[in-house]
């Protein structure tokens, strides 16, 4: 097939390159420097897609960023890319593309017929009102109207493709890169300052490369090339084209989103196909520019009604008219330059339809001249065509542009361009917070004032015209930068009638009875359903919106919002400034979850903490456990066993011999300081005036509020010298807790944290043969039960290495940990295994360290409290100091009426009356199983394990009044139905007395 | 993002170093078994939360380990000023309402 619409000459195009590519199954070709949609419309391609709602034929409307209806789905193999717009895709050879929606295909669509039987009877909230009731029935029609509904199919192949993410600063960042963009940059970069410019399309230039106009008598595209060259030339300027700034966040943060290999294929064979570039910018200058509005009208968005500037760009740039016989429907004079494009191209412009009654510019001569008839006061009030404009029916309208005056009469066409007026690309600057402001002689909402250090040059300002820009440009590229600059350009008359502001054009109809008017093309939101919305009491812009869904397509509204607003102004009999517009928020066009990730996926999504003995672990067979960011042996499964048969032969292990645990990962933090130990006086519970070097102590941790923080043992290194353990989770906020306390309110204390976690490796060893396998390890040490006593530590040489020896146990069991510089952590981990093999033993995991310490009723800071638990909730009223001089860190609270009363929630045993039971930890707990629902919650289960040296279930829980309901029955109404019996009891279960520890 | 300066390490730092940690210039009672319930609680429990001016705590977490004060604007999100723990702010809601009734 041939490019029908395609010019012999001219445009940015290169001939020599010809490309082809299919479309929805046909092959068709077109040329290097096209975009997917100029491609398409050289070979006369009218239906592009079909709508969200009524499945209504569309084509191309626009040139850019803004284009609502010609979603793609991209496609390469088993790879598919859903929803990029057609006319931001680069034409490649061997594209493949195909409509996003439409069944059983987008030029012959069955569910249209659903648009024109139910259209009418589909108003905003439509879904709503129709599928309310019976509510049970939701989720029955949802499967059904999901199905209809919704644009592009995902990709269900992981994504082949990498992406990353880079940081960039620089002094002034330039967003755009069309006259204003270009101009500030060279203006920035001239002075020597660091400049980024960026702008989302494939070459610099922006309306240049499509203009007529000349620059100081360069003609336009020419003198972008040029500029872009300075640009390029000069080692602090980054030139960054095929980029997207995105989004503008707080103190001047610009995320932007670079497309390396896009143009080349869905799928980058090497390398990133897509960058996410984090630029902080001293300066700011947005050069975004402004889109042309369409015109609401009688069936507005039959394929072949365009933007006017859309298809000036078409010709120009890319040397293809979208059309034979031309109609151009306009409020301002932009809509004669296109008239004028058109009749240069060859092709005929049937007339310029104009809803001025007197318009009187340069370009309004200029087509008079060229003999283009104009039907000044006239206004194209409705379409005709199916599945393509063939005519408009044109009308006489009053001054106002309010009402129909006369008798109408249509004219055959099969273009109609729709110049509106320009709407501020206001997007990035609303991201920070600012809300635009509408300006009458601007007619489009202009950015508002900003916090940020940020500069507005050219159309985004509603400089409209070249000059305009290009002056706006230098100034805001010499503000930017501290310098000044008299620099200005001439682009020839550029003199300009007024504008009118029209946004909907009357119909002989009421609107609600006139064909459909569309607003937003993409949601399919009309007039009338904007209208109908503002009279059923939503007025606020913001509401009219979310019940119509205007604005939240994939192109957020670019074309549609400001007629959408002007039409619910004039519904409410207000103007738009006063119903004001909708904040726009990022991204400016859709972003790739890929590009978001970056490397941060899989693996690296977190970094994992890895201790010095975890090659032996994995060498070992362990599960593993993640704690914190922390890779911890859950258990060491052997061949054959389940989980649980692992966890009770590492059990009985511990408690008739030996088992050893990697705690390597427990919060180590040295304090030193001749007030060290007065600071622990003020962060733990009880008192450290007494502990001796040598010695070794429990603390518990609150917060100021009396709850329990954190807990672990502190070991007294000499007298102004100690180093705390804190639970694996919490020792990055315990050092930053300690650190409050000593910065802002005790800085005259001298005392210092420094966290040593990783420093050390920790073998803990328990069992009553710990202390056997230590000695043969270790003779400089006296181990003996008298010479070093449980919580007693020694500094002594094991296996060779010096090393820091705690008698302290989180097993009940006789037990050591062996500390040792972490670098020999792994080293000692297989001296004290051959050392222990004789015993038999046994590695084991968090899952039995958590089964052990249950069974001795020790607690699990943030598994058995919960942020509401003190420590006589705990029944750990021994480890506070009730004589300290200091009121420590959460003292005071013990005192308030509700942490002082005496039925709150207390830690308690549990154990099931049928000792082969296991409950499942977070049941909750009732006294009565038969009381009416609601029931009373008396708490609820926080451990519970298996105990095979016990031979039941054992569990702790928290129970209101707990400590004086020992012995009471307690229910466990469980989900599936069964309702668990358990007596509440000590939590410790295991050798309450403590003699293994002492041993 | 914010972009905060650290008075310690006098740069500008990325939001990421930093965490926030509440409202500056809550002093701990010097007794507090001598203060009632009611102004312990107050104490605990009770912030300003302003529209607008608002002095606060950060700790640079992930870099000098810090804690420092911020004058930010919670609206705007703004940092007027930061300073070291133990200083006072130059910026207050009232020197810049005052600023704002010279300069109209």
């Amino acid at each position: 097939m041939s490019q029908v619409n395609r010019l012999a000459a001219g445009g940015r195009i290169d001939r020599s390159k010809p490309m082809s590519f299919t479309f929805n199954g046909k092959t068709y070709q077109g040329f290097d420097g096209d975009t997917l949609a100029s491609a398409m419309l050289a070979n006369g391609v009218g239906i592009v897609g079909r709508s969200f709602k009524y499945s209504r034929a569309r084509g191309i409307l626009g040139h850019g960023a803004e284009e609502p209806n010609a979603l793609m789905q991209l496609h390469k193999g088993n790879e598919t890319i859903p929803n990029p717009r057609a006319t931001q895709v680069e034409l490649f050879d061997g594209l493949t593309a195909t409509s996003t929606n439409g069944w059983p295909s987008a030029e012959f669509d069955l569910m249209s017929l659903m648009g024109k039987i139910g259209g009418m009877m589909m108003p905003p909230g439509f879904y709503y009102k129709t599928f309310m009731a019976p509510q049970k029935m939701w989720m029955t029609y949802e499967k059904f109207i999901r199905k209809a509904a919704g644009f592009g199919k995902l990709s269900l192949e992981p994504d082949p493709d990498t992406y990353d993410k880079i940081n960039a600063h620089c002094d002034v960042m330039v967003v755009g890169a069309g006259p204003a963009g270009l101009a500030a940059a060279l203006e920035a970069g001239r002075s020597g300052k660091r400049v980024i410019i960026v702008d989302e399309q494939n070459e610099f230039g922006g309306t240049l490369l499509a203009s007529t106009q000349t620059v100081d008598g360069i003609d336009a595209a020419t003198w972008a090339d040029q500029a872009t060259s300075q640009l390029e030339g000069m080692d602090n300027v980054l030139v960054m084209p095929r980029t997207t700034a995105f989004g503008y966040y707080d103190h001047n943060f610009v995320v932007a989103l670079e497309r390396r290999t896009d143009h080349i294929g869905p799928v980058a064979k090497t390398g990133t196909r897509q960058r996410l570039h984090r630029i902080r910018a001293h300066q700011v200058i947005l050069a975004t520019g402004a889109i042309e509005r369409p015109l609401v009208f009688g069936n507005n968005d039959l394929p072949g009604i365009m933007l006017a500037n859309s298809v000036s760009t078409y010709i120009n740039r890319y040397a293809v008219v979208p059309g034979q016989r031309c109609i151009i429907m306009t409020t301002n004079d932009s809509g004669y330059q296109t008239a004028l494009d058109i009749q240069a191209a060859g092709r005929t412009v049937v007339a310029v339809v104009d809803s001025r009654h007197t318009p009187d510019g340069r370009l309004v001569a200029a087509a008079k001249a060229a003999g283009i008839q104009v039907m000044a006061g006239h206004g194209v009030i409705e379409a005709q065509g199916g599945k393509k404009v063939t005519g408009a029916i044109v009308a006489p309208l009053d001054e106002a542009g309010d009402n129909v005056t006369g008798a109408s009469k249509t004219l055959s066409c099969d273009l109609i361009a729709v110049a509106g007026g320009w709407s501020p690309v206001v997007h990035l600057s609303c991201h920070t917070g600012s809300r635009p402001v509408w300006k009458d002689d601007v007619a489009g909402f202009v950015p508002g004032a900003s916090i940020q250090n940020q500069h507005l040059a050219g159309a985004v300002a509603g400089e409209y015209l070249l000059s305009e820009a290009l002056n706006a440009g230098i100034q805001a590229g010499a503000t930017a930068s501290d310098t000044t600059s008299t620099q200005t350009f001439d682009c020839g008359d550029e003199s300009t009638g007024a504008s009118q502001a029209l946004y909907l054009v009357p119909h002989t109809k009421p609107i609600s009875r006139a064909p459909k008017q569309f607003v937003d093309f993409q949601n399919d939101v009309t007039a009338a359903g904007i209208e109908l919305a503002a009279r059923e009491g939503f007025q606020s812009i913001e509401h009219v919106k979310r019940y119509t869904a205007m604005g939240f397509g994939t192109d957020q509204g670019k074309t549609g919002n400001i007629n959408g607003m002007a039409i619910v102004a004039k519904t409410l009999n207000k103007s738009i400034a006063e119903t004001g517009t909708t904040i726009f928020r990022p991204a400016y066009t859709p972003v790739t979850f890929g590009a978001i990730g970056g490397r941060d996926v899989g693996e690296l999504l977190d970094p994992a903490r890895h201790t010095a003995m975890h090659p032996w672990h994995v060498a070992n067979g362990a599960e593993f456990e993640n704690v914190g960011q922390w890779k911890r042996p859950w258990y060491f499964p052997q061949a054959g066993e389940t989980m649980q048969q692992t966890l009770n032969r590492e059990c009985l292990a511990v408690r008739n011999s030996v088992g050893i645990l990697d705690a390597s990962t427990l919060g180590k933090i040295d304090i030193q300081g001749k007030d060290a130990r007065e600071f622990l006086n003020r962060v733990y519970t009880n008192a450290w005036s007494k502990l001796a070097p040598g010695k070794c102590r429990y603390g518990l941790m609150l917060k100021e509020d009396g709850m329990i923080f954190d807990d672990g043992v502190t070991a007294c290194l000499s007298d102004n010298h100690f180093l705390m353990t804190t639970t694996s989770g919490g020792a990055a906020a315990v050092l930053g807790w300690l650190e409050l306390w000593h910065q802002t309110e005790w800085p005259e204390m001298e005392v210092y944290f420094t966290s040593v976690t990783d420093q050390w490796a920790t073998c803990s060893f328990a069992g009553p043969n710990s202390r056997k396998v230590l000695e043969k390890l270790c003779t400089d040490v006296d181990l003996s039960s008298d010479a070093m006593k449980f919580m007693d530590w020694r500094e002594g040489t094991v296996a060779g290495i010096k090393a820091r020896i705690f008698r302290i146990s989180f097993t009940g069991e006789l037990s050591f940990e062996v500390n040792v510089p972490a670098d020999q952590g792994h080293y000692m981990w297989k001296k004290i295994m051959e050392a222990g093999e004789e015993f038999g033993i046994t590695p084991y995991g968090t899952e039995s360290m958590h089964v052990l310490r249950a069974e001795k009723g020790f607690i699990i800071a943030g598994q058995d409290t919960d942020g509401s638990m003190t420590p006589y909730d705990c029944l750990m009223g021994w480890a506070v100091g009730k004589t300290k001089e200091f009121s420590f860190l959460g003292e005071r609270s013990f005192s308030r009426p509700d942490t002082s009363r005496t039925d709150r929630k207390q830690l308690v045993g549990l154990k099931p009356k049928d000792p082969t039971v296991v409950i499942p930890e977070g049941a909750q707990i009732v006294m009565d199983p038969n009381q009416p629902i609601p029931m009373d919650m008396m708490g609820h289960v926080t451990s519970s394990y298996w105990s095979e040296c016990l031979g039941h279930g054992i569990a702790m829980g928290t129970v209101k009044g707990g400590s004086d309901r020992m012995g009471e029955t307690v229910y466990c109404p469980l989900a599936d139905g069964r309702v668990l019996a358990a007596e509440i009891c000590s939590p410790v279960f295991y050798d309450p007395k403590g003699d293994h520890h002492n041993d | 993002m914010h972009h905060i300066y650290c008075p310690y390490c006098e740069e500008m730092r990325e939001e990421e170093e930093y965490s926030y940690t509440g409202e500056a210039h809550i002093e701990r009672p010097k007794d507090p078994a001598a203060i009632s319930d009611e102004a312990w609680a107050d104490y605990m429990f009770f912030r300003s939360n302003p529209r607008g001016i608002h002095h606060e705590m950060w700790y640079h977490a992930a870099g000098c380990r810090r804690y420092f004060n911020a004058t930010r604007d919670t609206q705007s999100y703004k940092v007027h000023e930061t300073y070291k723990m133990g200083e006072m702010p130059s910026i207050t809601a009232e020197t810049l309402a005052q600023a704002k009734g010279d300069a109209s």
